[in-house]
């Protein structure tokens, strides 16, 4: 049998087994506008996916996920609960490692549900496990709802929960901004002179370019206002950084997370979604004392997650990447609905490895 | 079979190349009539000189159709996919000195960091609708500096040729390019980020890794190194 043909044959059994759970089958384009995902995911969009145009439609990317397609289809005439599922090539084009495929199959179970998000959390990650189960995977677990209450919690004004928010899945920019906003790094001379100027926009023209006069002196104005609001305490920052530093079995992490949410109350709606996960994920048979927890997991190579996020590994296999992963996507829907959102999670297998590491064929 | 040395075919870069190799006793020099593209090698035996666009050299190196290349370390890490794994850096030559660096207009006086510059893109997409346009003709480079330093809400618009131009004319807020003195941003009202500068650039010696060679080619080319490292 030939490679395709293998996964072509795996996939079929995922597909058939999310049928059998009650998903109803759907197929997306291979081509997809490249506005809507460049909209999302920014400039680095290009560097991942392959770009192509003709002068009629304009540019074109060959399908980096499902997850977009699906959410724009449930999203233009889905009816409610929905769950899908799907299976079929997905291409990333490769920059750096000529050992990574640029096309490879995905299956997807996807769960469009606003009644129950803890139990939908639970359903997802409990079929993926038992579907799974014959290649004695390793599960992550993580919950990006967590970290973006905290955020949300910290007593600062809200352009700068915003601008924390915006970068929440870009630790770098996350934590150069966090160090300036505890006033940990200085601002550079050039602000503290332009701050201190009495008409920073004397003398300085022409004005050139789009963007305004007015929209500069708006900025000005956000700065003025910035440098006059007192910095995050320490103890708030730090508490981003336990959230962030979390690893242990799941209910250790619950127990430690109700800890700290008597110094930051704005995360307990959080922390009870992820006990109310784990007690739904319990009544599904998953065993939640070995489950491991980490407070940054999804926080690089999942983004547009934002709440629950899992993936699951070969642990004798560390060069593969996961075996299978996915999270929730609230955020996403409301991006994607114009104006309407439901809450939605779901997650993909990949074939190719799953038959690398000997299972179904 | 030679060993091929790929050298720019035009203006001051080809001269300083010329004057670095005399130096290290290896003779380039073009032969024939002026705008007729053919050369010889003095020095050392077994060496054939091809003059290309400086462009082009990266390319013909990753094919491996020459064994050395000169050309702008920004043109190998712009046009070759894990530049380093294709060809590799011999020798810095010490002319060709630009920096590629990214420039917003002089009145954003609120704008002197990738920070600021990240703050104003969201802001500016916010009002406009659109991602803030960046012109350059660097587009890897520029993009994987911009990611590393996690700047979002922006895009590159591509610009070939008179980049600096490009945010008085409504078709770019802000731009990557190539400067030296930095006289043409002045003169286009230009500012550099002080944290801006994505690769600095010059003249380099490169080896492909994947030029195939004869026992006379390794002879040659034990030779020509020797005389130039």
């Amino acid at each position: 049998m030939t490679p395709k043909a293998k996964s072509r044959n795996t996939a079929a059994r995922f597909l058939d087994f999310f049928e059998g759970q009650g998903a109803r089958r759907v197929e997306t384009d291979i081509l997809q506008p490249a506005r809507v995902l460049l909209d999302l995911y920014g400039e680095d969009i290009r560097a991942r996916a392959y770009v192509t145009s003709d002068a009629l439609r304009g540019e074109q990317m060959l399908r980096p996920d499902f997850t977009v397609p699906v959410v724009q289809m449930h999203m233009e005439h889905g009816a409610e609960p929905a769950r899908y599922t799907y299976a079929g090539e997905v291409f990333r084009r490769q920059e750096e490692d000529i050992s990574r495929p640029s096309e490879f199959m995905q299956v997807g179970y996807e769960v469009f549900d606003r009644e129950n998000p803890a139990a939908a959390d639970a359903e997802v990650f409990a079929l993926f496990q038992q579907v799974l189960a014959p290649l004695g995977l390793r599960a992550a677990t993580g919950d990006m709802g967590i970290l973006m209450a905290a955020v949300r919690g910290l007593s600062t004004t809200d352009r700068r929960k915003a601008a924390l928010l915006r970068h929440i899945w870009r630790p770098k920019r996350f934590r150069a901004l966090l160090d300036r906003y505890t006033g940990k790094a200085k601002p550079p001379e050039t602000r503290v002179a332009l701050l201190q100027a009495a008409d920073a926009l004397e003398g300085v023209g022409p004005f050139i370019g789009l963007r305004s006069k007015s929209e500069i002196a708006a900025r000005i104005d956000a700065l003025r206002e910035d440098a006059a609001t007192p910095p995050i305490s320490e103890a708030e920052a730090g508490i981003l950084d336990d959230i962030l530093n979390l690893r242990e079995k799941s209910r250790n992490v619950l127990e430690r997370l109700r800890d700290i949410s008597v110094d930051l109350p704005a995360i307990v709606g959080a922390v009870d979604m992820m006990d109310a996960r784990l007690t739904a994920l319990d009544a599904r048979g998953v065993d939640v004392q070995a489950l491991d927890f980490e407070g940054s997991y999804g926080r690089t190579t999942l983004e547009y997650y934002d709440g629950f996020v899992f993936g699951f590994y070969a642990e004798t296999r560390p060069d593969l990447p996961a075996v299978a992963s996915g999270g929730r996507y609230d955020a996403l829907t409301s991006v994607l609905g114009q104006g309407r959102s439901i809450p939605a999670v779901g997650g993909v297998i990949r074939p190719e490895l799953v038959f690398e590491l000997g299972g179904a064929v | 079979m030679t060993v091929k040395l790929g050298v720019p075919s035009k203006g001051r870069l080809m001269e300083k190349t010329f004057d670095w190799f005399g130096k290290r006793g290896v003779g380039l020099r073009r032969t024939g009539s002026d705008r007729e593209y053919a050369a010889a090698v003095d020095g050392v035996t077994g060496v054939e000189l091809v003059l290309l666009s400086a462009g082009e050299i990266p390319r013909e190196l990753a094919a491996g159709r020459i064994h050395f290349g000169v050309t702008g370390s920004d043109l190998v890490r712009e046009k070759l996919a894990a530049w380093d794994t294709q060809v590799e850096e011999v020798q810095l030559m010490g002319f060709g000195h630009a920096d590629l660096i990214i420039a917003v207009p002089k009145c954003w006086v609120d704008v002197d960091t990738l920070d600021d510059l990240d703050a104003a893109a969201a802001a500016f997409r916010a009002t406009h609708g659109f991602r803030m346009r960046i012109a350059t003709k660097y587009h890897r480079l520029v993009r994987e500096f911009l990611r590393d330093q996690g700047v979002a809400d922006y895009q590159l618009i591509d610009s070939q040729g008179a980049t600096e131009g490009t945010v008085k004319n409504e078709t770019a807020e802000a731009v990557a390019d190539i400067t030296s003195s930095g006289e043409t941003l002045r003169a286009n009202h230009l500012k550099i980020l002080t944290d801006g500068l994505v690769h600095k650039s010059q003249a380099t010696l490169f080896r492909s890794r994947k030029a195939a060679l004869s026992d006379a080619d390794r002879v040659a080319l034990t030779e020509l190194l020797g005389k130039l490292t």
